[in-house]
C-alpha cells in the first residue's frame, strides 16, 4: 500500500476535480431537493437540509466513494402518508426513529437486505412511486391544484386537467401553465442537444435560471409585476437565520401507535433499498474501480438521517441522478459529496431571495419528469422481454402499491414471485427442501488456471440469492470466476439480472465471470424464461434494413470489407480507453471489418449518467489495432469546456515548436513524455492538415470518432480514410 | 497404522430387486479387502433363500470368498445393529436411495437410522451394480480432527486395495477463521492474505499426515490437496458431486440428537443427499 502522505497528496491533487463536480451536482440538487421537499407536502426547504446534512456527514463517514447523498425521489410516497396521517411534527420523529433503524441495519451488516427482494417487485415498486409522484404534481405543473383521496384519482385526473389547462382565462394561470410545459419540454428535449455549452449546465438548473431570469425580466425590464399567479410561486423560503430559529423540537410523546410504525418501517425499507441500489450502481461507473462498504455507508446515512430530521429534514439516501452526474463531471473522492452541501449552503445563504422567484409549475415539472422516468414505458416494455411473468408481478406490485402502500405493495410482489416460481417448476418441494441449505459451493481451482469456481445446486433465487452473492463478494474483481448452474434446476430473472452486472463489473475491472451450465435449462424448457436473455447472446438478424444499412452493406462490398447488422453485446475491447471509463457501453451494431487488417467501423450505443441524468448517445467509431505499443493519450479539439476545465485540474500537454497544433488540439495522457516524443513533426502535421477528430489510444489501438451521433455515408468515408492514413502514418514513424 | 482395518464386512439382505447388486458389490469388497462377509437377514430362514443367496454368489467361489449367514426376527435396526456387535463386523454395507422425500427425513429411513447409531465403519451405496465400475477418484475429509488422520490413512489402503488412481483430501474451513470481514477493497485484500495464509497452513498439515503413511499406499497415486472456504461437511459432498468422485470417505460423526436433524450439518448435509458412494470411518 501506498504511504499515508502520499494519499494526502493525491487528495489536494484532485481537489479542484471534486470541487467542480460538486458544484455541478449542487446545480441539481438544489431545484430536485426543493421539488421532492413540496411533493412531499413538507417546506421546501427540509429537501435541502436533507442534502446538506447527507453531504457533510455521508462525506465525512460513509463507505463508498463517488455517490452523492441527499433527498431521494423514492421516498416521496411514504413521506406523503407520513405527513398526511401523522402530522409534520411527529414525521420528524418517524424521520429521526427510520434513521436509528437504518444505522442499526449498517451495524448489523445488513448490507445485503436488498438482495432479498425480487428485482421486477422493485421495479413495480418504484414504478409505483413514480406514479405518484407523476399523478400529483401533473396538475401543479399545469396551474390546476387539486386535492384527491387516493392517489389513483390523480392519475384518473389528468386528462381534465389538460382540458382545464387548455381553456384558461386568467393570465397569471396561464403564464404558470406555460412555465410547467416548457420546463417539462426542457427536461425531455435537454440530453437530445448535445452541444457542451448547453450540457454545462445540467437541465433543472437551466429551468431554475430562466425562471428567475423572467421574473427579474418582468421586474427590472418592463416594471411590472410578475405576470405568474402569486399562489403558484414557491413560497416560503427562509433565510438562514429563520432556518435556525425555526429547527424544529422533537415530541416524543405521539410515537407509540400503529401508524408511526408503520411509517418508520416503510422510510426504512424504501431509503435502505433505494441507497443500496444507488450505490451498486454508481459503484459500477467509479472510474477507479473501487468498492463500497456498504454498511458503513447505511451508519452514516443513518446518523445523517438522524440530524436531517432533528434539524427539520428529510431522510437522506444515496441518489443515483445526482451520483452519476458527480461521476461524468470527474468526482474521484468523497469531497466533492462534501462540496456539494457546501455550495447549497452558500446558495441559501446567498441566494435564497431569488429563489422565491421560482414558479412552482416549473419546479413540479422536473418532479413530473422524475416520475415518468422511473414508470415510463420503456421499463415495461423490457420487463416484459425479460417474460411474461415478470410483468404480473410488476403489475401486482405496482397495482397493490398504489392502492393499498409501499410495504403492502412489496410484499405482495414478493409472494407473487414465490407463487410464480411454484407454478412454472411445478414444485413446492424444491423450495421448501431445500431454501435452508448451504446451496453453494465456490473453491478456488488448483489447477493451473488459478481460476474460482462457484457451483449452485437445488435452485438459485431471490431466496437464497445472498448466500451466492456472498461467496462472489470475496472474489477480487480481477479474478477469474466460473459460476456452474448445472446442478441447478431452476434460476430465477433476479439472480440472471445479479449475474449480468457481476459479468460487467469483472470486464470492466479486468477481470473475467463466465456463467455456464445453463444450456441445458434451455433445452429442457422447464425455465426459460429470463435465461436466455439475460445473457450476453447477440439478437437474432433483423431481416429489413435500413436505407443506412443497406448503403454500408454496398459500401461494403465496394471496400471488398465484411458487414454485418447484428447487435453485438461483447465490447470489452472497448474498456480500455478512457473515453468509456465512466459509461456504459449497450452494444455494437452495423460493424464493417476486414479479415486481414485490423480497422474496423461500428455503430455504438452508450449511454452516460443513471436515471433522470441517464443520456443515450449513439455514435460512429472507427477502431484500429496496432501491433505495436504507443503512448497512451486523448486528443480532442481545444474549447471553451477544455479551457474551463483545466482549471479544475485537467492538464493539456503542449507539443514544443508546434504553437499551432498546441492551440487548436488538446492533448491528453499521464506519460508527458512519451507522449512528447510521440508527436514529432509527422503526427503534428498530419493532425494540423486533416480533419477534427476524437482520437484515443489505449496503448495498443486507436479509437477515433467525430460527432456524437451517427456518421452518414460520406462522413464514414471520410472516416475510414483518416483513420487509414493516420495508421500509416503512425506505423511509419514508430518503425522510422 | 493396521493393514487390515476391515476384517469382516456386513451387509443387510432384502430379498428385493436389488438383492444381486447388493450382494455383488458387498462380495468384491470382501475379496479385495481378503475379509469375512456376513450376510444378515432379517426374517425366518428358509431353504429356498439359503439356495438363492448361493446362486448368487457362486461366481465368488473361486475368489475363495468367505460368507456367512444370520437369520433373525424383529426390529430390522435392532437386528442389524446387535449382529454387527455380535459378528464383530468392521464395516458395514448399506444400499441407500439417493433422496428420500421431504417426509420422510424427520424419521430416517432403515439405513440411515443404522448409519446414524452404528458403532462400526458403515459404507453407503447409492447405485450398487452386477458389473464391476472402477473407484477411480476418492474423495476424503481433511478436517482438522483427531479422527482425521486415521481416516486418510484408511482411504489410502481403500485406493490401493480398489486400485484407484485419484484422491483428493478436502479441507474444509470455517468461515469464521477469517477474522475479517470483507466490506470494501482493503478488508478484501486482508481477507484474501489471511486465506492464503490458512490455506498454506491446512496443505502443510495435510501433507504432514501423507508423510506418515507407507510408501506402498502412497505410491502411483494423484494426490490433490483442495482447501475450500465454506460450510462445514456440506461442501464437500458438493464438492465429489461435482467431481464425479467415486467414493467420499468421512470421519464418523459425533453423538448426534434430534436438533441436529432438524438444522442438519456435519455429516447430516451429506445423507440428505448423498453425492455418491460414503464410507463413513469409525
Amino acid at each position: 500500500m501506498s504511504p499515508k502522505n502520499n494519499n494526502i497528496k493525491d487528495f489536494f491533487k484532485a481537489l479542484p476535480k471534486n470541487i467542480f463536480s460538486g458544484f455541478v451536482v449542487s446545480l441539481i440538487a438544489l431545484p430536485l431537493g426543493l421539488g421532492l421537499a413540496m411533493a412531499s407536502d413538507a417546506p421546501p426547504i427540509a429537501g435541502i437540509i436533507a442534502a446538506i446534512v447527507g453531504g457533510i456527514v455521508v462525506s465525512l463517514l460513509g463507505g463508498s466513494h463517488v455517490t452523492i447523498a441527499g433527498p431521494g425521489n423514492g421516498l416521496v410516497g411514504v413521506l406523503l402518508v407520513a405527513i398526511s396521517t401523522l402530522g409534520l411534527e411527529n414525521a420528524y420523529v418517524a424521520i429521526i426513529f427510520s434513521g436509528i433503524l437504518l444505522m442499526g441495519l449498517g451495524f448489523f451488516r445488513m448490507g445485503t437486505l436488498a438482495d432479498f427482494f425480487p428485482s421486477s417487485a422493485i421495479q413495480g415498486m418504484l414504478a409505483a412511486i413514480g406514479l405518484i409522484i407523476l399523478g400529483k404534481q401533473f396538475h401543479i405543473m399545469l396551474a390546476h391544484k387539486i386535492q384527491r383521496e387516493d392517489t389513483v384519482d390523480y392519475l384518473f385526473e389528468i386528462p381534465f386537467s389538460i382540458n382545464d389547462a387548455i381553456h384558461y382565462e386568467n393570465k397569471g394561470l396561464i403564464y404558470a401553465a406555460l412555465a410547467g410545459v416548457i420546463s417539462l419540454a426542457i427536461m425531455l428535449f435537454y440530453s437530445k442537444i448535445r452541444n457542451k455549452y448547453l450540457q454545462l449546465i445540467p437541465a433543472p438548473m437551466w429551468i431554475v435560471i430562466l425562471s428567475i431570469g423572467f421574473s427579474y425580466y418582468f421586474e427590472l425590464g418592463l416594471h411590472q409585476l410578475n405576470p405568474i399567479s402569486k399562489e403558484y410561486m414557491i413560497s416560503g423560503i427562509p433565510s438562514i437565520q429563520n432556518i435556525i430559529a425555526d429547527i424544529p423540537n422533537p415530541n416524543f410523546k405521539n410515537i407509540w401507535s400503529l401508524p408511526f410504525w408503520g411509517s418508520v418501517l416503510a422510510l426504512t425499507l424504501i431509503s435502505s433499498i433505494e441507497s443500496l441500489l444507488s450505490i451498486k450502481a454508481v459503484d459500477k461507473l467509479d472510474s477507479e474501480k473501487r468498492r463500497s462498504n456498504v454498511n458503513k455507508d447505511l451508519k452514516a446515512l443513518g446518523l445523517a438521517t438522524i440530524g436531517s430530521g432533528f434539524l427539520g429534514g428529510l431522510n437522506v439516501v444515496t441518489v443515483i441522478a445526482r451520483s452519476s452526474v458527480n461521476v461524468n463531471n470527474g468526482a474521484s473522492n468523497r469531497s466533492s459529496n462534501f462540496f456539494h452541501a457546501i455550495f447549497l449552503v452558500l446558495f441559501i445563504v446567498l441566494f435564497s431571495t431569488q429563489l422565491a422567484r421560482i414558479p412552482l409549475p416549473a419546479l413540479m415539472a422536473i418532479l413530473v419528469y422524475t416520475g415518468y422516468k422511473l414508470a415510463s414505458p420503456s421499463v415495461i416494455t423490457k420487463i416484459f422481454s425479460i417474460g411474461k411473468e415478470q410483468l404480473i408481478i410488476f403489475f401486482v406490485t405496482l397495482i397493490v402499491t398504489l392502492k393499498i402502500g409501499l410495504i403492502t405493495g412489496i410484499i405482495a410482489g414478493v409472494i407473487t414471485t414465490l407463487v410464480i416460481h411454484v407454478i412454472i417448476n411445478k414444485s413446492l418441494g424444491l423450495f421448501l427442501r431445500n431454501v435452508l441449505k448451504p446451496n453453494v459451493l465456490m473453491f478456488k481451482e488448483t489447477s493451473d488456471e488459478n481460476n474460482f469456481y462457484v457451483s449452485v445446486k437445488h435452485f438459485c433465487s431471490f431466496l437464497n440469492y445472498y448466500r451466492l452473492k456472498q461467496q462472489l463478494d470475496a472474489v477480487p474483481e480481477t479474478e477469474d470466476v466460473i459460476v456452474d448452474f448445472s446442478m441447478c434446476e431452476f434460476v430465477d430473472h433476479t439472480v440472471m439480472e445479479n449475474m449480468h452486472s457481476y459479468q460487467e463489473l469483472f470486464n470492466k475491472r479486468g477481470g473475467h465471470f463466465d456463467v455456464i451450465g445453463l444450456d441445458m435449462h434451455d433445452t429442457d424448457s422447464k425455465h426459460p424464461f429470463a435465461l436466455r436473455r439475460m445473457l450476453p447472446v447477440p439478437k437474432i438478424i433483423k431481416n429489413n434494413l435500413t436505407r443506412r444499412q443497406t448503403s454500408m452493406e454496398v459500401l461494403a462490398e465496394d471496400y471488398q470489407f465484411n458487414y454485418s447488422p447484428k447487435k453485438e453485446k461483447e465490447v470489452s475491447f472497448l474498456n480500455n480507453f478512457q473515453f468509456f471509463r465512466t459509461k456504459h457501453i449497450n452494444h455494437i451494431y452495423n460493424k464493417l471489418s476486414h479479415k486481414s487488417s485490423a480497422i474496423c467501423l461500428f455503430d455504438i450505443e452508450f449511454s452516460e449518467g443513471e436515471f433522470i441524468a441517464k443520456e443515450v448517445v449513439r455514435s460512429t467509431m472507427l477502431h484500429i489495432e496496432l501491433d505495436y505499443n504507443i503512448p497512451e493519450f486523448t486528443l480532442d479539439r481545444e474549447g471553451f469546456l477544455e479551457k474551463v476545465s483545466a482549471f479544475a485540474g485537467f492538464k493539456d500537454i503542449d507539443i514544443e515548436n508546434h504553437d499551432d497544433f498546441s492551440d487548436r488540439f488538446y492533448l491528453l495522457g499521464d506519460n508527458k513524455i512519451e507522449i512528447s516524443k510521440f508527436f514529432n513533426d509527422d503526427v503534428t502535421h498530419f493532425f494540423e492538415s486533416n480533419r477534427y477528430y476524437h482520437v484515443e489510444s489505449n496503448g495498443n489501438a486507436l479509437l477515433i470518432f467525430g460527432k456524437e451521433r451517427l456518421a452518414g455515408l460520406k462522413e464514414i468515408k471520410t472516416l475510414f480514410d483518416f483513420g487509414k492514413r493516420l495508421k500509416g502514418v503512425i506505423t511509419q514513424n514508430t518503425y522510422n | 497404522m493396521s493393514l487390515k482395518p476391515f476384517k469382516s464386512i456386513g451387509i443387510g439382505v432384502a430379498y428385493s430387486p436389488n438383492l444381486k447388486a447388493n450382494l455383488f458389490e458387498a462380495a468384491r469388497l470382501a475379496v479385495f479387502f481378503q475379509s469375512k462377509l456376513v450376510l444378515i437377514h432379517v426374517g425366518e430362514s428358509s431353504k429356498d433363500k439359503i439356495t438363492m443367496l448361493k446362486d448368487i454368489l457362486k461366481s465368488f467361489e473361486k475368489d475363495n470368498l468367505d460368507y456367512d449367514v444370520v437369520f433373525k426376527t424383529g426390529n430390522p435396526v435392532d437386528v442389524i445393529l446387535s449382529t454387527t456387535q455380535k459378528k464383530r463386523i468392521d464395516l458395514l454395507i448399506l444400499g441407500a436411495v439417493q433422496r428420500e422425500r421431504f417426509l420422510k427425513y424427520y424419521v430416517g429411513s432403515i439405513a440411515r437410522k443404522i448409519t446414524r447409531e452404528a458403532k462400526c465403519s458403515v459404507l453407503l451405496l447409492i447405485k450398487p451394480s452386477v458389473e464391476r465400475i472402477p473407484c477411480e477418484h476418492i474423495v476424503v475429509n481433511g478436517l482438522k480432527d483427531p479422527k482425521t488422520e486415521q481416516t486418510i490413512k484408511a482411504a489410502f489402503y481403500v485406493a490401493t486395495k480398489l486400485s484407484s488412481e485419484k484422491i483428493t483430501i478436502v479441507e474444509e474451513i470455517k468461515q469464521d477463521q477469517i477474522s475479517v470481514k470483507v466490506d470494501d477493497d482493503k478488508s478484501l485484500r486482508r481477507a484474501n492474505i489471511i486465506k492464503e495464509r490458512i490455506r498454506l497452513r491446512e496443505n502443510a498439515r495435510i501433507k504432514e499426515i501423507i508423510s506418515h503413511i507407507p510408501e506402498t499406499y502412497t505410491e502411483n497415486k494423484t494426490i490433490k490437496l483442495q482447501p475450500i472456504f465454506g460450510k462445514k461437511g456440506y461442501s464437500i459432498g458438493h464438492y465429489a458431486q461435482i467431481m464425479r468422485a467415486d467414493l467420499l470417505v468421512m470421519n464418523a460423526p459425533l453423538k448426534m440428537t434430534f436438533w441436529d436433524r432438524l438444522f442438519p450439518h456435519d455429516i447430516e448435509h451429506i445423507l440428505t443427499e448423498l453425492p455418491t458412494d460414503v464410507l463413513i470411518l469409525q
